[in-house]
């Protein structure tokens, strides 16, 4: 299990929020072309350690934020809001 | 190798069974091999029995970080089904299932293939419509299908909740006959010890860490147990594949997500086939052993634990009672998680990659314990004549540049929602 802090409701649950998949995806320009859309659409590093993800408090505030989380060992590192900066999760539980 | 047959049991027998060899050798890496696969899960063994036996290439190893059938082929619910619509998945997995039909002849192996069914179920009009469109194109495939109503389905599987208080009530369902389960871990040991026996070298606990790659050709690997040379190199690392790839400067249409898996306290016989709840994901059998075998849905997010969490057991427990209340009092015994290959569109990918003599096995989300035959058999084709079978074609790494999904859910670039 694990929870996050979210930086509106503060720490919640997992089952209050909905995942958004990789953040560090960045969608390019309309005009950026094929290969940039194509990168964008359907390529993902995958990480097996820190991954920076979007989820989405559904059963919360309904904003989306944005995580740190370890893949592998499903510590939480950071929360912190959509757009801007993170912070570190000082007492993060792992799985 | 010796055969395997009722009459070494019965020798045996006057000497105390004491007579049972090891199945395959432990031999050391050789500094060079003709070729390379890289993961002894099922679909890396097969490859390797399948091009020792079929293409001649004897000369070949098969390298294990772990053990044997340590990853996704050891931690399955060994379904076996070709019940697909459209048709690079239709043909690719109807021809996995024909060799299944054969396999455990073939490797003098039982790997108790049961052909008990596979049944998705309907709770709407809607569903049935699905359904029937499905089975047709089955049926056009050549592939066995058939649509049952509610009364056919309470014949197959009375267990389930008829009753008028269902919560999801039965509308029918589409039943693929030909289909069913195999016990995973005799998958992993026959296709070995068949690979084995044909010459091909099982190196197990040795871990590929890099790649050697000149003028855009692969010529061989490192790994934990040293450097090994080879001019093809197929990978077939499932749940790993975008770190091995990685290895190779390959960026891949994959995610890694969990699955995880449940198996009660062992019963009576209870249920027959496998049967699918149509208003939720999840699945139910049971083993051999008397254990009801069932799983549902990823965790929903990327990982690598090989571990699952409770909220996803908490709602199988629900869409299970859902479906049939009678389980509610038996207990259940164990449960664990694979790392999933998700990939971009569903399906997987079995081909060339940019890199030459380097070839690509993965994407096989959950569905890929049915597919370790097949997979193997085209992926050794296609290392062999440096070229697709045409099965394998469209399951090929560059269609999600040049758009050619096989998205059978239409759930779109979402590798979690497939
Ligand atoms: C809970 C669960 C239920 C499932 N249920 C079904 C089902 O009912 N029906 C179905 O068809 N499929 C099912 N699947 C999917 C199926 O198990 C897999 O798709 C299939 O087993 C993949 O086989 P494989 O040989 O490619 O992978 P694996 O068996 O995972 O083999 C890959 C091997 O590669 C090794 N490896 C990784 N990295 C390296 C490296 N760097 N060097 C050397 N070796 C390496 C790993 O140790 C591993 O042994 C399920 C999976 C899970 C987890
Ligand atoms: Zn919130």
């Amino acid at each position: 299990m694990f929870r996050f802090t979210c930086p509106h409701c503060g720490e919640r649950d997992v089952v209050e929020f909905s995942y958004g998949g990789d953040a560090s995806v960045v969608v390019p320009d309309l005009a950026a072309g094929e290969e940039a859309w194509f990168d964008a659409v359907y390529q993902r590093d995958n990480p097996r350690g820190p991954h920076v993800e979007y989820w989405h408090h559904v059963a919360g505030c309904r904003q989306w934020i944005r995580v740190e989380r370890d893949t592998l060992t499903h510590e939480i590192l950071a929360c912190g809001p959509a757009t801007g900066r993170m912070r570190p999760e000082t007492g993060g539980e792992g799985a | 190798m010796s055969r395997y047959s009722v009459f070494s049991v019965l020798k045996g027998g006057l000497t105390g069974q004491t007579h049972w060899g090891r199945a395959w050798r432990d031999p050391e890496p050789k500094p060079e091999y003709d070729a390379i696969i890289i993961g002894g899960g099922g679909h890396g063994l097969a490859t390797a029995y399948y091009l020792a036996k079929l293409h001649g290439m004897t000369n070949i190893a098969v390298l294990e970080k772990g053990w044997l059938g340590g990853g996704n082929t050891g931690r399955n619910t060994t379904i076996v089904r070709s019940n697909y619509m459209l048709e690079a998945n239709a043909h690719f997995y109807e021809h996995s299932l024909k060799l299944w039909e054969g396999l455990s002849v073939d490797l003098n192996y039982n790997v108790m293939f049961s052909q008990r069914g596979v049944l998705n179920l309907a709770h709407s009009d809607a569903q049935m419509d699905a359904y029937a469109r499905r089975g047709n194109a089955m049926r056009l495939n050549g592939i066995d299908a058939e649509l049952l109503d509610r009364e056919q389905v309470r014949r197959y599987a009375p267990v389930l909740d008829f009753s008028d208080s269902a919560r999801f009530p039965i509308v029918g369902g589409l039943l693929q006959p030909r289909g069913g389960t195999a016990r995973h871990d005799a998958v992993a040991w026959g296709l070995a010890r068949g690979a084995d026996s044909l010459g091909v070298d099982i190196i197990q606990n040795c871990e590929v860490t890099g790649f050697d790659i000149q003028g855009g050709a692969v010529k061989g690997v490192q790994t934990t147990r040293g450097a090994i040379k080879a001019e093809k190199i197929g990978m077939a690392v499932a749940g790993h594949t975008s770190q091995v790839a990685a290895l190779a400067g390959l960026t891949l249409p994959i995610e890694s997500h969990l699955l995880q898996a449940f198996v009660s306290e062992p019963l009576k016989p209870f249920i027959d086939g496998v049967v699918t709840f149509g208003a939720g994901h999840f699945y139910i059998s049971q083993s051999d052993k008397g254990g009801l075998v069932f799983g549902g849905d990823l965790d929903g997010y990327n990982s690598y634990a090989q571990r699952g969490n409770l909220p996803l057991i908490e709602h199988l427990g629900e869409e299970g009672m859902a479906l049939m209340p009678s389980i509610g009092r038996i207990r259940m015994l164990r449960h664990w998680a694979g790392v999933m290959d998700m990939s971009m569109d569903g399906s997987p990918i079995i081909g060339k990659t940019p890199i030459k003599g380097l070839y690509l096995n993965g994407g096989w989300c959950y569905g890929g314990f049915k597919a370790t035959p097949g997979s193997g058999w085209v992926f050794a084709h296609t290392i062999a004549h440096d070229e697709p079978h045409w099965i394998n074609r469209d399951l090929d790494l560059a269609r999600f540049r040049d758009g050619r999904m096989v998205d059978e859910r239409g759930a779109g670039p979402i590798p979690g929602h497939h």
